[in-house]
């Protein structure tokens, strides 16, 4: 009976004018709006993700900056240094504490000039070892660098792929200049999917010191932990000495000591919003398709009181009556809802591949079923309780005023 | 009229309407009796109450005073849920306006009453297929009422007026919407049933047509029973 029920519906629905099509717009901006909006959110958090270029999700970095405390406009903040490296490297459960500096230089190869971004590796084997390891960093021609190594370097992946603005892709064994001086090319990198790795020059501290003279500054510190559990409790340890080493009170740290999960925490919870304050918006056009569709089926019981009539004659009850018109209003829902859901999708597969390939990422969009079926369902529920009042006057039609009609 | 079951019975039942401040009384208290294999006609000019006496024999409205007996069955005791089962098994409409639902095919329109009494799909169209047949619209079933004439319109509807198998068919002015020629072929259909074993009731105001084929024949003016005539069939 049920199935008879909505076969009816079906025929009805197919015999609709293009008002009552009209009238799904609210449902289908909305659901289309919700289902491309938190795509597109979940695409950017993996974008984001992708951004940090570390992969690691265990590994605590320490950054200067944080509040500063110069007069206003100046922008002054106290570079790391080695003592804090070394303050650091004492805290327990701490297994390597890392110096990373990171320059902005001049690149040039095939008469062509870029401004490209270089980090140093560490001199130490084992250092260096757990710096390619933190970074997931993995050889894709050539080879790493190795302690002996002086003027050569490695390079991100977007040099192999010619995506850097050299005019042709460098290759290992090629030679670069970087701030004129001239560096072979030992390796280069597999994708990472972060802007700044597959951008990136590696090279030997001493070189990038040589280079930019950063002397003992510190532009960041990566730390290995030998219980990963303990990252919050680390985290803390390691914020009290460097208060110490620094000298400065609780609140007023001017430096940053975060774990990537906690900074994807934040970038999250800054989505979220974004993406709850746009979902309301959407919310609102639902509601207003909602209208539309208790207006529809209002008209359409108005215009079928005849037909409504004629099954009270044959045989219908109040309640078949009831569950036609329920069931036709869930319908018109739930075909505003699949296209919403279609075109919503469509738009969010093409942003996250757009942004990913704007920030040079990979990210594969993938339709989110469970928020799909759930979209669907809800979209049904909504036009059904649309449906509801237009349904019960429907009900209530009395066969004998309008068969005569 | 002994020995004959009683199917359909009116007791002093009335039928009024609230017009502002005047109660116009379409029915005012009239006896019908309508018996198993009965050929009746509700007879009457236009406003004498015979529409309004077809709805409460069809059980499509209540009285305001009176009693209405189906099967001898107070109908004010049933809920309008069981109501509307009994109509749809017991009783077979067929109006002047035809009334087919127009999103409908021919055959699905009178596979209608059938799915409201639980028949499954494919008992419905089977038996709906006999209906046209028998009503010489066999190759019509996949027309939609738009795409037939006012006679076969009218056909579809005698067929669905049958589809629940019932007792009795009542046909509110069959032929008024139709010329001369269609109408006596609707009529026909309507005496084969009768000749069938189907109790008929039919509302006119053709005179002629009801003392034609009627065995019972109640004249109504100003919502009373003005006579009823009887008729011993050959």
């Amino acid at each position: 009976m049920r199935a008879d029920h909505f076969f009816l519906s079906l025929k009805n629905l197919k015999h609709r004018g293009l008002r009552t099509w009209l009238t799904l717009l609210g449902i289908f901006i909305g659901v289309t709006v919700v289902i491309a909006l938190i795509g597109l959110g979940n695409g950017l958090k993996l974008t984001v993700e992708a951004q940090f270029g570390v992969s690691s999700l265990e590994v605590i970095t320490v950054q200067a900056g944080g509040l500063n405390f110069g007069p206003p406009g100046s922008g002054v903040s106290i570079p790391l240094d080695m003592d804090d490296l070394e303050a650091v490297k004492g805290v327990n459960n701490v297994d390597y504490a890392i110096r990373r500096n990171l320059e902005t230089l001049k690149l040039e190869y095939n008469d062509r000039l870029v401004i490209g971004t270089a980090i140093d590796l560490p001199e130490d084997k084992e250092e260096a070892d757990v710096f390619y390891e933190a970074l997931d960093l993995e050889i894709e021609q050539g080879r790493k660098l190795k302690e002996s190594d002086t003027n050569k370097i490695l390079l991100g992946n977007n040099f192999l792929t010619n995506k850097v603005d050299l005019g042709k892709p460098v290759e290992a064994g090629d030679n670069v200049k970087l701030n004129n001086k001239s560096f072979e090319v030992v390796g280069l990198l597999e994708k990472q999917g972060s802007f700044i790795l597959d951008n990136i020059a590696i090279m030997p501290r001493t070189k990038l010191d040589d280079l930019s003279d950063f002397g003992d500054e510190i532009d960041m510190i990566i730390v290995v932990l030998k219980d990963t559990e303990l990252i919050e409790e680390t985290k803390e340890d390691i914020e009290k000495v460097l208060r110490k080493t620094r000298d400065v009170d609780e609140g007023e740290e001017d430096f940053d000591v975060s774990t990537p999960a906690a900074a994807l925490e934040t970038v999250n919870q800054v989505l979220t919003g974004v993406q709850i304050f746009i979902v309301i918006i959407a919310l609102i056009s639902v509601f207003v398709g909602a209208i539309g569709i208790i207006n529809t089926m209002t008209t359409s019981v108005m215009e079928r009181r005849k037909d409504i009539g004629i099954m009270k004659a044959v045989g219908a009850r109040n309640s078949d009556i009831f569950l036609q018109f329920l069931i036709e209003a869930g319908l018109l829902g739930l075909i505003g809802g699949l296209a919403g859901v279609v075109f919503g999708s469509i738009i969010s597969y093409f942003g996250v591949v757009g942004i990913a390939s704007f920030l040079g990422t990979e990210v594969s969009p993938s339709l989110d079923i469970p928020l799909t079926l759930i979209t669907l369902v809800v979209s049904f529920i909504i036009g059904a309780a649309a449906g509801i009042i237009p349904a019960i006057k429907a009900a209530k039609q009395n066969p004998v005023e309008v068969i005569r009609g | 009229m002994s020995g004959k079951k009683e199917v359909i019975q009116l007791k002093k039942v009335a039928k009024h309407y609230h017009l502002g401040e005047n109660i116009v009384r379409a029915l005012d208290g009239i006896d019908i009796l309508i018996n198993e294999g009965e050929f009746v006609s509700i007879m009457g000019p236009s406003g004498s109450g015979k529409s309004t006496a077809m709805n409460l024999v069809g059980s499509l409205d209540a009285p305001t005073h009176g009693k209405i007996f189906l099967d001898k069955k107070d109908i004010s005791k049933f809920s309008e849920s069981d109501l509307a089962q009994l109509r749809g098994k017991k009783i077979g409409f067929i109006f002047q306006q035809f009334n087919l639902i127009n999103n409908l095919t021919a055959r699905e329109n009178i596979a209608l009453p059938m799915m409201f009494q639980g028949a499954s799909e494919s008992e419905r169209l089977k038996k709906a297929d006999e209906l046209l047949k028998m009503v010489d619209l066999g190759d019509r079933g996949s027309h939609y009422p738009n795409q037939l004439s006012g006679g076969q319109q009218q056909r579809v509807a005698i067929a669905r007026s049958l589809a629940n198998d019932p007792e009795v068919i009542l046909a509110d002015e069959p032929t008024g919407n139709l010329d001369t020629k269609t109408g006596q072929i609707i009529v026909s259909f309507l005496e084969n049933l009768h000749k069938k074993g189907k109790t008929i009731v039919m509302v006119t105001h053709d005179p002629a047509l009801a003392q034609k084929y009627s065995d019972v024949v109640y004249w109504l003016r100003d919502g009373k029973v003005e006579k009823i005539t009887k008729k011993r069939r050959k």
